[in-house]
């Protein structure tokens, strides 16, 4: 059995040893479409953060929605950054899930689905927040209408299953959270989830958390922001990274829980 | 009954207590937000161990008359907050939620 470890530096070696210094990474953040996040969070925004924080590369991870990762890749792509197409789904537990991909489309087969399996109800700006989608001019183009703050009818099991089909990776957000997560909500993970990876939040220490719960040595861990505001934005996590991005992501998740 | 009668009866603690004239009608006990949303009616009680800011959220939303929080589960200092500026009460009790309503159906509420 491994400890569980950290996806962090020179978990491949490769870049290390060709005198390149390892990527940057914050894999979730929220943008002005999640109705909690501040609305200074537009994708322009968040990239000039991300580039001031010296970043490499970055997940707009909305919830249950996908309506500015578009976006977000071609405001990018004259910039050093990189994006990874990403959602953080809630499931009918209530646990929240990061969903990467690596491809927008798979993404954003992934968002129909989501959206399918949406309750109907309406968001209501002055409860929940607004929920704002932009343009290329980092411009407040939309609102999304239906309440993205709250649980699919989609359960963890079938979330998981329906990413991998996708070719996606699926790792449950901020496991040392009392709500909202895996632990918290179904106390512990199940043994029928095909997962390698989970996060824990920046604000718990990973030894002492992972010391309460031997059964998560099997398991990799990424740290991420969760930024809900511009200054939150900054990276916990430092990987190995090149190549075809963000395709090369998922092969170096892949293979750091092989190691 | 309103909101004021039962802290009284039940000798509830009080930890927000801004709109203490509401009527209760009824009881709904639940822990997932999201079903709560769905489920619990106007002017319920909302019988919760929840004590995140959602919670608030979700008590405007619905429009029930108190969130009880039982077995003295914490209740975030964001929610109190929250609580306090949208005007939701927000009462808890050590009992579990089971003792709390055989209590609640006592007084015939």
């Amino acid at each position: 059995m491994v400890k569980s470890k950290c996806l962090n530096k020179n978990h491949t070696g490769n870049a290390s040893s060709i005198g390149l210094s390892p990527l940057a990474c914050d894999l979730h953040i929220h943008s002005c479409l999640s109705p909690c996040a501040d609305i200074l969070m537009t994708p322009g925004n968040i990239i000039k953060k991300a580039l001031q924080e010296e970043l490499d590369i970055i997940a707009i991870a909305d919830h249950n929605a996908a309506g500015n990762v578009e976006v977000t890749m071609k405001l990018a792509e004259d910039t050093k950054l990189s994006i990874l197409p990403a959602m953080e789904v809630e499931s009918s537990e209530e646990v929240h899930l990061l969903c990467y991909f690596d491809k927008l489309h798979a993404l954003l087969e992934w968002e129909d689905i989501v959206r399918a399996n949406l309750p109907e109800m309406m968001n209501d700006e002055e409860t929940f927040g607004y929920q704002l989608i932009t343009d290329e001019n980092d411009e407040y183009i939309a609102k999304e209408d239906s309440l993205l703050a709250t649980a699919t009818g989609l359960t963890v099991k079938e979330i998981v299953d329906k990413v991998t089909v996708l070719d996606g990776i699926v790792v449950p957000s901020h496991l040392d959270r009392p709500y909202n997560s895996l632990l918290a909500n179904l106390g512990f993970i199940p043994n029928d989830l095909e997962l390698s990876l989970f996060e824990l939040s920046k604000n718990v220490d990973p030894d002492v958390f992972l010391n309460k719960f031997p059964f998560l040595n099997d398991y990799f861990y990424i740290v991420s922001s969760d930024s809900h505001y511009l200054d939150d934005i900054k990276s916990y996590l430092e990987i190995d990274l090149y190549g075809d991005l963000p395709k090369r992501f998922k092969e170096i998740l892949l293979e750091a829980t092989k190691t | 009954m309103i909101v004021g009668e039962l802290i009284e009866s039940l000798d509830l603690e009080v930890v927000v207590g801004v709109n203490l004239d509401r009527e209760i009608e009824g009881a709904y006990i639940g822990d997932l937000l999201s079903n709560v949303m769905a489920r619990a009616k106007e002017n319920n009680l909302w019988v919760t161990i929840q004590g995140h800011q959602n919670v608030v959220a979700v008590a405007l939303l619905t429009n029930v008359s108190a969130v009880v929080v039982v077995e003295d589960f914490d209740i975030e200092d964001a929610a109190i907050e929250r609580a306090k500026e949208k005007e939701v009460n927000i009462l808890r009790t050590s009992k579990t939620a089971y003792e709390f309503v055989l209590e609640l159906s006592e007084l015939g509420a």
